[in-house]
């Protein structure tokens, strides 16, 4: 799991169960205008992304999610579900969100928002 | 190739200049560049396309990680490129048996809706052969009306496009439509697509043949099967090809003494007109070469790759050799595709009004309506 941010209060937010998202998929956590994705990947590792590709903004919780990335749905980025980075030679970064699960429920810290 | 797709974007998108590429990479690399070369599916393997789909019917390897461990996959859960194919010829190869992976489906297939640039879907009916009426106009109007759908496109295949739809509505326009007896026109699926007709005997003074009753049938048969890639049909009532029949992925030209079945068009990327299967004399014979065809292309074709450039890869002879010069072959083809059908054709728009992947279309949580609470 991602490491909490410095300096600032954490504020962890119970958003679900891990059964709640598909194994190898996400789901959305509508924060205000803000929608951030909760990704589960094939190992049941839990990631918080900003639904957002750095390239054109694409949603990225409706991409494939694979190998500790997702694939961008509109034009194929490929982002680390750990950095938030684009892979390969594309250049970007997608916000990410420090994440926790407590036995079967996810804590997503939005202390930084 | 993929090193330079990655770093200049060059053959990365619509593909069209990849010969240009390759020229320019001979150029550079000399011999240190095959274009002929097996192209791996993906990095996650050395493995073709063909020798995949040989391997998964010879080893009988009927889920996605049997055929990622046993033809030693060097990723631990495959990417975005060859799981969607693999996923396809599972469901190719093992119609009865295998549970299609909907987390290795394109978001179109999973969510059975067109991805647009914001996020938002569009969203198809099927109109059977391109015909409507009154009773379904007014309610497409009423659900454009109803979920204040900014955009309603006609498209090219004789249908209506319903775009801008939020993704949490999809449910709810698709139960609606679907009272008014409509049902998903799998307008984003490596599938078939349409069967766009003229109005042929019925009214045009032209007309053969019943060319809007044969696309009716052709598509009610057809609709729900996936194929390699987008499959489009279109059935003209006469040579005068109101239908635009021969440039179609499949299309047929009505004749005075029957029908004249062609296929391996293209309208997109590239323009090329279709090449003639052979005539025949009934709509029963041409439902079957078609379907025939069609299953021969769905067993032999690659993911992605459109039926024409499976045609110039195979041989147009032997296509015709299979499919109208041998009937034991036709039939076997024309039966597995029945087989096959008894499987695909269900409503998907239907199975999710009633409450499939529900988890799909609402928001796992909605924080600060929680807190106002």
């Amino acid at each position: 799991m991602n490491m909490v941010a410095q300096n600032i209060a954490a504020r962890w937010v119970a958003v679900g169960t891990i059964d709640d998202v598909p194994l190898r998929g996400a789901r959305c956590v509508k924060n205000g205008a803000m929608t951030i994705a909760i990704f589960r990947t094939s190992s049941n590792r839990i990631y918080a992304l900003e639904d957002k590709c750095p390239h054109r903004h694409g949603p990225l919780s409706q991409g494939i999610v694979h190998d500790g990335c997702v694939t961008c749905p509109l034009h194929n980025w490929v982002i680390s579900l750990e950095t938030g980075r684009a892979q390969g030679a594309d250049e970007g970064a997608t916000l990410t969100f420090p994440v926790k699960l407590e036995g079967q429920v996810i804590y997503l810290d939005l202390g930084g928002v | 190739m993929d090193g330079v797709r990655a770093h200049t974007k060059a053959s990365a998108s619509c593909g069209t200049c990849t010969p240009l590429v390759e020229k320019l990479m001979v150029l550079t690399l000399g011999d240190a560049f095959n274009p002929a070369a097996v192209v791996p599916m993906c990095p996650c393997t050395d493995l073709g396309h063909d020798e995949v789909r040989r391997l998964i019917v010879a080893k009988g390897l009927k889920t996605i990680p049997a055929v990622m461990q046993e033809l030693q996959w060097k990723t631990s859960c495959g990417c975005a490129k060859c799981r969607p194919a693999l996923n396809y010829y599972l469901v190719c190869d093992w119609p009865d048996i295998y549970a299609d992976d909907y987390q290795s489906r394109f978001i179109n297939e999973r969510v059975h809706a067109n991805i647009q640039k914001d996020g938002t879907y569009s969203v198809v009916p099927r109109m059977w052969g391109g015909m409507t009426n009154s009773k379904e106009l007014r309610a497409i109007a009423d659900v454009v009306d109803k979920f204040a759908i900014p955009a309603v496109k006609v498209t090219g295949g004789q249908r209506i496009d319903m775009l801008g739809i939020k993704k949490e509505d999809l449910p709810a326009v698709w139960a609606d439509l679907g009272e008014a007896g409509f049902v998903s026109g799998q307008a984003y699926a490596k599938g078939l697509r349409t069967v766009k007709t003229c109005v042929g005997t019925d009214w045009c003074r032209f007309g053969t043949q019943d060319s809007t009753g044969l696309g009716i049938r052709i598509e009610k048969f057809m609709w729900g099967s996936w194929t390699p890639a987008k499959l489009k049909l279109g059935v003209s009532g006469c040579p005068r090809n109101c239908a635009e029949a021969t440039c179609k992925d499949i299309g047929v030209i009505c004749v005075d003494s029957g029908f004249e079945i062609h296929f391996a068009g293209a309208a997109g990327l590239d323009i090329k007109g279709t090449e003639i299967l052979c005539n025949v004399k009934t709509e029963d014979e041409t439902l079957e070469y078609i379907v025939a065809l069609t299953q021969m292309y769905r067993e032999q074709g690659r993911y992605l790759e459109r039926i024409y450039k499976w045609a110039k890869r195979i041989g147009l002879d032997e296509i015709r050799n299979q499919i109208a010069g041998d009937e034991t072959r036709r039939k076997a083809f024309f039966e597995r595709f029945v087989f096959s059908q008894k499987f695909a054709q269900v409503d998907p728009w239907s199975e999710r009004v009633s409450g499939k992947d529900k988890h799909e279309f609402i928001p796992m949580a909605s924080l600060q309506l929680e807190a106002a609470e």
